[in-house]
Formats: structure tokens, sequence, C-alpha cells
């Protein structure tokens, strides 16, 4: 069995954002860079789906500069057995349909049973990236997955709906997913898997080679929005912020007798 | 302008995000044509026309199927833009209209800025406004971001059919843990975001909740780690709240919480961090680490 997981390298979302001086993007300077949330879970799953099915061979993907490395090693520390960097130092500026059109190229003669990826990424989060592969390729893709399952061939997972309503559906392989927060419990890479990781395969392509299409659309402008009027912000020491929050919620509020 | 808007039915009932539609296609000035897999007993109020395609045939959940329907739909009516909402049945479905239009699609539209769809990025704390190449694009709204319209007269139903043939194959529902808590009741809420760092935190804020008077409740993250349990969770995939006090302690503010809480009649966010996206929602940032202030904020609560 082959099974391919695409991660994307994001900013911590607690960093100070600061917007690059082109003003399409933000600042990469100065900020700590994890794995994107939503594919720790993907990565976990295809590792689970590995040591379930016993003979698989798992790659992960991830397009970007050099420094995606770090966050693929990884990856392949959690149970990965190989690395495909697709290497593009203009990966940032890269739209939703140009970054499946380049994971598609790279997967289209491979022959992957199942291809893992996150439901959104926490930076540009447009949520499209994995069904589109699937357009791509053809495949059926089920999105939001909370729950997985493989028998014989057949994935079948629960989708996560507004209010906490799951559907249940089934899909036969080969298909993509796109993981949901909660699908399971990221392992932390141990040690001995971390020095293991070291030695796998971790290749890199030139983005050029694999990306065919064209953008379709372009950012005019980022910015920050606008903070709604009347807000308070309050700082100090503890015991004092506590005080005055008091006296705001006596004044403000019915809520404190 | 002419926007295909896509409505949305569920266990046999539809959905009001329509309206949302609605009202994002009046600020774009645009004609409107509609489409729903669904049931005739369950129209929208929206006096256009509607092609209706019968869900008890095709599927309420049958992404190939609805794709079938819809670029059929397109090919005739030709929309310069397709609208759904950014709901799991939206942004499921977006990228497959958008892959089999050759257009592109821009997901979760907050605003409309100068003509350009705006967009959140990082978590919410940055927006991007957005220009398309293609001469069709497809979008996807977010919930609550645009004004409800409701237009009182009956469509008029051009009926679509497409058998049920799809490779994802829909088994059914499966209902959301009941039971517990119902914080839809309570008046006072006080909530644990990621921000708490381990389980044993939860009583701390459970204790603040107590000396308030309220009940508890936890982001997506904090239920995800079973250090809380689902039913209270606040969002857009746990509960609605609107309680006469929210107290956010450690909570970014990601638009899948806002959803379920924003409409509280007062707003106090506790956290670190000054630009956390919570702060365009709370009448009070209290910018302090809630280690430090939830204990005593909770004594001085006490001694009331
Ligand atoms: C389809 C979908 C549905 C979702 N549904 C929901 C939902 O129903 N409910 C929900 O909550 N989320 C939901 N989410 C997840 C949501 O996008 C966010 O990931 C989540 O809300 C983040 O939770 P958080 O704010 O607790 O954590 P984080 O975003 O990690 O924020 C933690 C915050 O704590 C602060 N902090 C850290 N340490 C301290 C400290 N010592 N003192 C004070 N502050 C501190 C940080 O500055 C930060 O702002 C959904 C996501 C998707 C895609
Ligand atoms: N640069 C990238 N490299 C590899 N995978 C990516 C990249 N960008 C996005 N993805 C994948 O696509 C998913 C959805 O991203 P998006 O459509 O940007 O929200 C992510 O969770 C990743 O699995």
């Amino acid at each position: 069995m082959k099974i391919l997981v695409c991660i994307k390298q994001v900013p911590d979302m607690e960093s100070k954002f600061k917007v690059a001086a082109e003003g399409t993007w933000y600042d990469n300077q100065d900020l700590a860079w994890r794995m994107n949330e939503y594919d720790e879970y993907a990565v976990e799953q295809a590792v689970r789906l590995k040591e379930q099915v016993g003979d698989a061979d798992l790659t992960v993907l991830s397009i970007g500069s050099d420094k995606v490395k770090e966050t693929m090693k990884k990856a392949l520390a959690m149970g990965c057995d190989r690395g495909a960097h697709i290497a593009d130092d203009a990966a940032w500026n890269k739209e939703p349909f140009q970054v499946a059109g380049i994971i598609a190229e790279y997967a289209r003669d491979k022959g992957f049973d199942v291809i893992f990826t996150g439901m959104q990424s926490q930076d540009r989060g447009s949520g499209q990236v994995g069904v589109l592969v699937a357009e791509m390729l053809e495949l059926p893709s089920v999105s939001t997955i909370v729950d997985f399952g493989y028998e014989a061939g057949t994935i079948i997972a629960k989708r996560e709906l507004e209010g906490g309503i799951k559907a249940k559906v089934k899909v036969q392989a080969p298909a993509v997913v796109t993981c949901q927060l909660g699908l399971n419990t990221p392992r932390y890479p141990t040690l001995p898997n971390i020095m293991k990781a070291k030695k796998k395969e971790l290749l890199s392509i030139p983005v050029a080679e694999l990306l065919k299409v064209n953008a379709r659309m372009e950012t005019a402008n980022m910015f920050f929005p606008e903070k709604k009027g009347g807000g308070l912000v309050l700082e100090g020491e503890a015991g004092e912020l506590a005080d005055r929050l008091i006296s705001i919620l006596k004044d403000k509020t019915t809520v404190l007798k | 302008m002419k926007i295909l808007l896509i409505a949305e039915y569920r266990d046999g009932k539809l959905l009001t995000g329509y309206t949302e539609q609605l009202g994002f296609a009046e600020k774009m000035g645009a004609e409107i044509v509609m489409f729903l897999a669904g049931s005739d007993s369950a129209l929208p109020n929206y006096g256009g026309k509607l092609y209706l395609a019968d869900a008890s045939s095709c599927g309420e959940f049958n992404p190939d199927a609805h794709k079938k329907m819809i670029l059929e739909v397109v090919a005739k009516e030709q929309p310069d833009m397709v609208a759904l909402a950014h709901s799991s049945y939206g942004w499921d479905l977006a990228p497959r209209l958008a892959y089999g239009m050759q257009a592109a699609q821009v997901s979760e539209v907050v605003d409309v800025q100068d003509k350009l769809l705006v967009v959140p990025a990082c978590n919410s704390k940055l927006r991007r406004s957005i220009r398309c190449t293609t001469g069709q694009t497809v979008v996807t709204l977010q919930a609550g971001a645009f004004k409800p319209v409701e237009l009182s007269a009956a469509p008029q139903v051009e009926k679509v059919s497409m058998t049920a043939e799809g490779r994802v194959i829909f088994e059914g529902y499966e209902a959301a843990a009941a039971g517990g808590v119902d914080l839809t009741k309570a008046e006072i809420i006080v909530s644990a975001g990621r921000g708490i760092g381990k389980p044993e935190n939860v009583a701390m804020i459970a204790g603040l909740a107590k000396a308030l008077g309220g009940e508890y409740g936890a982001s997506r993250p904090v239920v995800d780690s079973a250090w809380v349990e689902h039913n209270r969770q606040v969002g857009t995939t746990g509960q609605t709240v609107a309680p006469k006090l929210y107290v956010a302690c450690g909570i970014s503010g990601a638009i899948q919480h806002l959803a379920g809480m924003k409409k509280s009649e007062f707003v106090v966010a506790i956290n670190t961090d000054k630009d956390a996206p919570i702060g365009e929602v709370a009448d009070v940032l209290v910018v302090a680490d809630l280690m430090q202030f939830v204990p005593i904020f909770t004594e001085k609560v006490q001694a009331l």
C-alpha cells in the first residue's frame, strides 16, 4: 500500500505578525515555525494506517523553502518513511489551485491508495487543497473527517458537520481525505525515532518540474482588521487588574450583586 | 452581475444560511438564481428562480451528484459567481465546482471592500483582499458576515433531477453527544481555552465560574484533548450561547469560537497576547497570564 500525507509549515499563531513590505503577505522574519495543526492529525492518521496494514510505504510531502525540511523531519520522526520536499522559495505566494496542482502532478503516476491532507492551513486557510488534489487526480474525496477506519480497500469515515453532528460515509480507495482537529491524538516523536528519522530519505524536487497551472487569483492587499470600538484593554499588576475588572463588572453588568 | 446561490438542506430541513447568501448578493448588487437539493415542502423565502433537486432521490449529501447537477445549472445560467456558505456542505462542494468551472475559488469571505472580496488569514489576526483573474468565481461565505435578507414571495421552481450515483456513500447522521449541562441556559459562562496549558487547570476555571455563579465552558482544543466534555464546547461545532457575561480565558478568538459566543451581552477576555483576535469582540481585554490573574480574581469575587 502507498500512502501520501501533505503538510505545510506555518508560523505559530501566537506570533506577533507584521505585514511584509510589498503588502500582500505577512513578514516571515522573527516567527516561530511549526507544522500546520490540522496536518499533525493527518500525519498521525497516515502513520496509524501504515501500522495497521503493515506492508505500506508512507511519503510526506511539503512545498516550501529549505526551512520546511525541519517540519518534515518531525513527520519522519512520527513514522513517515520518506520525504518529498518540493523546493519553492515563493511557496508563500502560491494560491490553493497551484499548491494542489503541484501535489497532483507529483502524485499522478505514483499510485497512492490514500492521500491525507489537513482540512485547512492555519495561515492561508482556504480549505481547498485536499479536495482540489482529488478533483485533479479524478479521485473521490471526503473532507473534514473526525474519524477514520480502513478495511480491505474501503475507507469508513465520519465527517464533522455544524453543531457537533457527524455524517457517516464510505468510500473506496484510492481516495483523498482532509483531516479535522480532534481526529486522533498526534504522537510526540521519541528521541530514538528522531535519530532514526535523520537517516530517512528526504529528497528535494524543484517546483518548476511540477508546477503546470497558472494562478487564478492574487492578494491585492493584506491588512489588520479594524478593532471594534469600545473595547477596553487593561494592563498591569494582577491584583490591581482584578480590582479594576470587578469595578467595571459592577458598573456595566448586573452579574455582580 | 449574476450570482448562483447554493442553499442547504440537512436531515429533512432547509437550513437558514441562504438568507445571508441573499444579503451578500444584495450587497454585490447582483441578479440571483438559486439551487437547492432539498424538498418542495421546505422552500426558501425568495421570489426568484429556484432549481430544485429532490434530496430523497439524489441524496442530501452526495458530492458527485450535487456537483454534476450544479454544473448543469451553471452551464445554463452562466452566472458570474457561485456562492455557498462556508459550512461543511459548502467548503466540501466549492472546490469541486471551481475545478469543474475552471474558476478561482475564494474561501470564507467576510466582507466586500472596493469590490474586492475580503477573507481572514492567520487565525483571523489578519485580512486579505482578493483579486480573481478568472471570468467566473466560486465563493464561500462566513456565517454571520452578511446581513440576512428574507424575500417573502415563493420561488419559481424548476425541477432538476439526478440519480444518486456517486463515489462517496452517505450512511446517515450521528447526533451530537447529548446530556449533561445546558450551557445555553447559563447567564454567566467562564470558558477555558488552550491557554490553560494542562487539564489540571480546568478546576481553576470551573472555580471562577462557580464564584461568579455561572457555568464553565471550553474551546475546541480543550474538548478535543478530552479535558472537558463535548457538551461544554462553545462554537460552530459546539454550543451557541448568549449569556450576560462571557469570560474567555486563554482563548485566541478563532472565527469558529466567536460564532458561538459573540452575541453575549458582555465579554471579558484574559489573554497574554494583546493582539489576540478575541480582542475584537471583548468589552474588556485583560492582558495577563491567566495562571496569575484567575486565582486572584476568583478570590476577590468570592470576597464580595
Ligand atoms: C470547521 C471547524 C469548526 C470548529 N469549531 C470550533 C468550535 O466549535 N469551538 C472552538 O472553540 N473552536 C472550533 N474550531 C477551532 C478553531 O479554529 C480554533 O482552533 C480554536 O478555537 C482555538 O482554541 P483556543 O483559542 O483555545 O486555542 P489557541 O488558538 O491555541 O489560543 C490559545 C490562546 O491562549 C493564550 N494564552 C496562552 N497562554 C496563556 C496564559 N498563560 N494566560 C493567558 N492567555 C494565554 C494565547 O495567547 C492564545 O491566544 C473549529 C475549527 C474548524 C475548522
Ligand atoms: N505548501 C504546502 N505544502 C504541502 N501541503 C500543503 C501546502 N499548503 C497546503 N497544503 C495542504 O493542504 C491543506 C489545506 O490547505 P489550504 O487549502 O491552504 O487551507 C493543508 O492542511 C495541507 O495538508
